[in-house]
This record gives structure tokens, sequence and C-alpha cells, in this order.
């Protein structure tokens, strides 16, 4: 057998699998298109209520998305409050305070923590609570705020992450001008360091938003329900997409419903693929600025 | 202002101790909800007996079994395709094509499991029942097949990083000597990256391992122990999701405890390996 032949079998090797892959996706998103496309419209969000009615409140929505949507976006406020402060905080130790030494445990903890299956967290949020309220509030269940918590947790490492290598990175002529000029080590960091690296540190933002996002397995052990409306405080339950699409696949019982769940996944999809996108964009367009600014 | 530093310096601090005790909280959490059946010594029975809560038989075996052939089904459909994937992408890279399809690799990270899951149920089940005329379709092959989607990102942004870590001289030198694309990838690209391929296969089998919702959605999760692929399975993850709903002070609520325990030494284990690998490499680079 002459090489040239192995060079072409490689060839077409390479060629069968990008497109086995891509044909994939395309199939994925091309299935969800094709029977959600119809479903996708303002009644499929707002039901028989008026949109603005909804939005202010003024009158609920009952069968619609809104919710859900609602749910999601409270769900990821909540739980990047908590993890951007932590995680930002952690990261700057471990990047400009953390000896050598204690550097790698800290890390590789890091690691672990980025490793566990989010169900391991969800089951771990839902047996403090199921604590909490055996030994000190009664009136403690499984909630938005557990939630929210238990995926702050989960995107934590994340943030860490990005924020630690962001600043590890940052050139040595950045990290020593403002000292040489006098300037103390926390001075340094917050009007130099940080800046300089937001980029880095806003993109890893934007994807943990995605994965708070996109996360099932949390919120279906943490207080994630089929129907609470929008959520009254952080100690009700609530709707959230993902489980919804996850609910409706199992619990459907007409087509409407089953339709319902298609337009529940593109917009889905929609969502996390435009965050993921704006985290790219964000990434490119500030390090260039950066980069060169006159 | 020296107050101020010390401060700020102990808040850092402060959460660095917060987020890593998390970590360690975690596990002895659930070792402690797992010590009534750790006490009784049945540790090993649990890991490898088989479910029959009726007959008070409480292993999870057939669920350790599942999880294990779910995993490394998808990693065995994924990794040809991964790999031939970073070729296209690190070696051929055909009219500069490469660095589109890592685009759409890249933005195939962001697609959330449950969607996998919902595109399984509604597409791949059904197919899978025609195709093979047995059983409801919801079984192992399935979920594999979705899985291995899912974790063919991880493993070929792995490949292709390790594949631009290869000496550009070397391979500059397969070129002047004639060598045509096989041999560069077999005797020059492929000694210098396998072990962050290796790093890469190890993350996406925990990846396959942690997940809950596409094998939960798709695989049917019977309690029985898995004879072939078209049986239907339950793993670990899916196994915590449909326990959850019992009593908590039954014995089937605190078998999931060992399943997590399970799950996070296992998932553990890999990192660690993992990053074994990749020191040893970073140190042969720098000699």
């Amino acid at each position: 057998m002459k090489p040239e032949f192995f060079d072409r079998l490689f060839n077409y090797f390479s060629w069968g699998c990008s497109i086995l892959l891509v044909g994939a996706v395309l199939t994925i998103v091309g299935f969800l298109i094709a029977n959600g496309y119809q479903s996708l419209n303002l009644h499929l969000i707002f039901d028989d209520t008026r949109p603005l009615d909804a939005i202010f409140l003024k009158s609920q929505v009952f069968d619609g998305l809104f919710p859900a949507i609602a749910g999601t976006l409270f769900l990821i406020t909540l739980s990047i409050i908590v993890a951007i402060p932590l995680g930002l905080a952690t990261g700057i130790f471990l990047a400009e305070y953390c000896p050598p030494k204690i550097k790698g445990s800290f890390s590789l903890l890091f690691d672990i923590l980025a490793g566990i299956p989010s169900i391991v967290v969800g089951l771990f949020g839902f047996c403090v609570t199921i604590f909490l309220h055996h030994y000190f509030y009664t009136r403690l269940f499984p909630c938005l705020l557990i939630s929210a918590l238990s995926l702050a947790f989960l995107v934590l490492p994340y943030i860490i992450r990005t924020t630690q290598i962001s600043l590890e990175t940052l050139p040595l002529s950045v990290r020593l001008t403002a000292p040489s000029l006098g300037a103390t080590k926390l001075q340094n960091i917050f009007y130099v360091l940080l800046p300089s690296s937001l980029s880095g540190i806003l993109s890893g933002i934007i994807l943990s938003i995605g994965r708070c996002a996109e996360d099932t397995a949390v919120i279906m052990l943490t207080g994630a329900v089929a129907t609470a409306g929008i959520p009254k405080s952080v100690f009700s339950s609530f709707e959230a997409l993902p489980f919804y699409i996850y609910y409706i696949s199992s619990q459907y019982s007409d087509n409407s419903e089953l339709m319902k769940g298609y337009g529940a996944c593109l917009i889905l999809l929609f969502i996390c693929i435009s965050l993921f996108v704006f985290a790219h964009w964000i990434k490119k367009r500030l390090s260039q600025k950066i980069l060169y600014r006159p | 202002m020296d107050v101020k530093e010390t401060i700020f310096k102990s808040v850092f601090f402060a959460a660095s101790i917060l987020s890593a005790g998390i970590t360690l909280f975690i596990l002895g959490f659930m070792i402690v909800l797992a010590l009534p059946i750790l006490k009784q010594g049945l540790f090993f029975d649990m890991l490898t007996g088989p479910w029959a809560p009726d007959h008070g038989l409480f292993g999870l075996g057939p669920m350790i079994i599942g999880t294990i052939c779910i995993a490394l089904m998808a990693l065995v459909i994924s990794f040809p395709v991964s790999l031939g994937c970073s070729f296209f992408i690190g070696i051929l890279n055909p009219r500069g094509l490469g660095k589109w399809l890592k685009k759409i690799i890249e933005s195939m990270t962001a697609v959330p499991t449950v969607i996998y899951g919902f595109v399984g149920i509604f597409f791949l089940v059904p197919l899978v029942r025609e195709l093979f005329l047995k059983g409801s379709g919801m079984c192992i092959l399935s979920a594999a097949i979705m899985l291995s989607i899912l974790i063919s990102p991880t493993m070929i942004l792995f490949f292709v990083q390790s594949f631009s870590m290869v000496p550009q001289n070397d391979l500059n030198a397969v070129d002047a000597l004639g060598g045509n694309t096989a041999q560069k990838f077999f005797y020059v690209v492929l000694p210098h990256s396998w072990k962050g391929m290796l790093t890469g296969i190890i993350l996406s089998f925990g990846r396959a391992m942690g997940d809950t919702l596409i094998a939960l959605m798709i695989s049917g999760n019977s309690v029985a122990f898995p004879g072939s692929v078209l049986d239907s399975a339950r793993t670990l993850t899916a196994h915590i999701a449909l326990i959850i709903a019992a009593d908590f002070d039954s014995i089937e609520f605190k078998t999931i405890f060992l399943s997590s325990i399970f799950l996070y030494i296992m998932t553990s284990f890999g990192i660690i390996m993992s990053r074994f690998s990749f020191k040893k490499r970073k140190t042969i680079n720098e000699t």
C-alpha cells in the first residue's frame, strides 16, 4: 500500500467526521425549528394576557411561558449577585496574594468543584434545606433562594478561573507601572489590574450566566415546579424554562402543550447561544480596545 | 492606609476559604448523611448488589453499571468523530474552513443539555425504535448517542489545543523530508500531544458521567442490570433525580448519598489524573 493511500484515507476520515458532527448539530437545531417555528409568537409567552399588563404584574399569565422566563431571569440575577463578589475576591486572592505553596491545593479544589456533577450540587442544596428546616426554621422549603445559592456554587469556579487567568496573563509592563509610581498594591489592583482584565472577567461572567440559564439538574432538586406563577419572594417556589422543557417532555397531555415545549426549547436555545456570542464579542472587542489604545 | 490593605487582604482570603470550603463541605455533608449505611459495613455490597426495594435489597450495582456503560459508549462513539474533527481543524484546515468548524464547535458548548434530551425523546428515540424494532427505543444506545454529541466539543477543543502545542519546527521538518499528512500525524503530532488528548478524554468521560438530563430523559431508567445496548438502563445521576421524591428517612433515600459520593469521588479522581498528566507534559516541554 502506498503512503498516498493513507493520506487520502486520512483526508476522507477528517471530512467525514466533520460533516457528521455538523450534520448532527444541524439536525438538532433544524428539528426544533421545523417543529417549533409555528408556535413562536406572543401568544406562546403571554397567552391571552396583554404583554404590558403581564410585565408590570397587573394581571397573571396562566398558560404562557412568561412565568417560566421570569423565574429563569430572577434565578440568574440572584445567583450571579452571590457568585460575582465571591468569585472575584477569590480570583484576586489566587492571582495576587496567594503563596505558591497553597495555590496548587486551592486550584485543585476549584477544579473539583467545577467537575462535580450538577445533580450532586442540587442534592447538597436540597439536604441543607431539609437540615435547616428541621433544626432552625420550619418554614423553609426548597425555594428560589436555595436554587440560586446552589447555582452560584456551580458557576463559582468559572468566575474564579477566568478572573485568576485574566489577572495572571496581564503583561508585566501593565503590572509594574502603578507600583513604580508609588501606588499601593490595593490601588494597583483596583485602578489598573482589574480594569485591564475586565474583558476576560466579563466574558467569564456572561458564560456563567449562560450556565445558570441552562442548568436543570440543580433546580429540579431545589425548588423548581411546573406551575407557580411569578415568584412572590425569594422563599417561594418558581418556574424556570429548562425545567418546563423537562416537565413537558415527560408529562405533556396534548399536542398544543408539546408545541409549547418546542417553543420553549427555541427560546432557551436562543438565549444561551446569544449569551455565548455576546461573551465572545466582549472578549474580542474589549481586548482589542485595550491592546490598540493610542 | 495599611489597615485598609490588611482588611481587603483578609476579605479576599476569607472568600477563598469559603469557596474552597464549599467543595469539601459538599463531600463531608454527603458522607455524614450516608453514615447510617456506611456504619453497617455494607458499602461494597451496596455498590455491587441488585436493586429490589420490595425484597429489602438496595444495591446500586445496576446504576453503576448503567452509568459506566452509557458514559463509555458515548466516549467510544465520540472519540473517532472528535479525532476526525480535530484533524480537520488542526492539521488539514482546508481553505481556512477549520476556523469555521471550530466556531461551530465552540458554540455547541452553549447548547443546554435539556435540549439534547428533548430532541432525543422526540427525534432519536422513535428513530432507534423503528430501526431496531425492539423495545421502546429508550435505551443505552440512544442516551449514548446524545451524550456523545454533548461531550464531543470538550474533546475536540482539548485535542485541537494539544495539536497546536506541537512545535512548528518539527512539522516543517516532516514537510521538508517529504512526509505526508498521515505520517506527520503518527510520527510527530501524536507523540507530542497524546497526554493532552488523554486529559480531554478523561474530562469528557467525567462530563458524560455527570450529566443528568440526557440519561434521565432517554435511557429508560429501568433498575435491572442491562444486558445489551438496546436495554434500558438507569444512571446514578438519574437515580438521584428519581429517588429524591421518596421519604427522607427511608433507606432508598440514603442510597442517593452513596451515589453522589461515588460520583464525587470518580470525577475528582479524573480531575486529579488529568492534572497529573498536564504537569508531566509541562516539565517535558520545559526541559
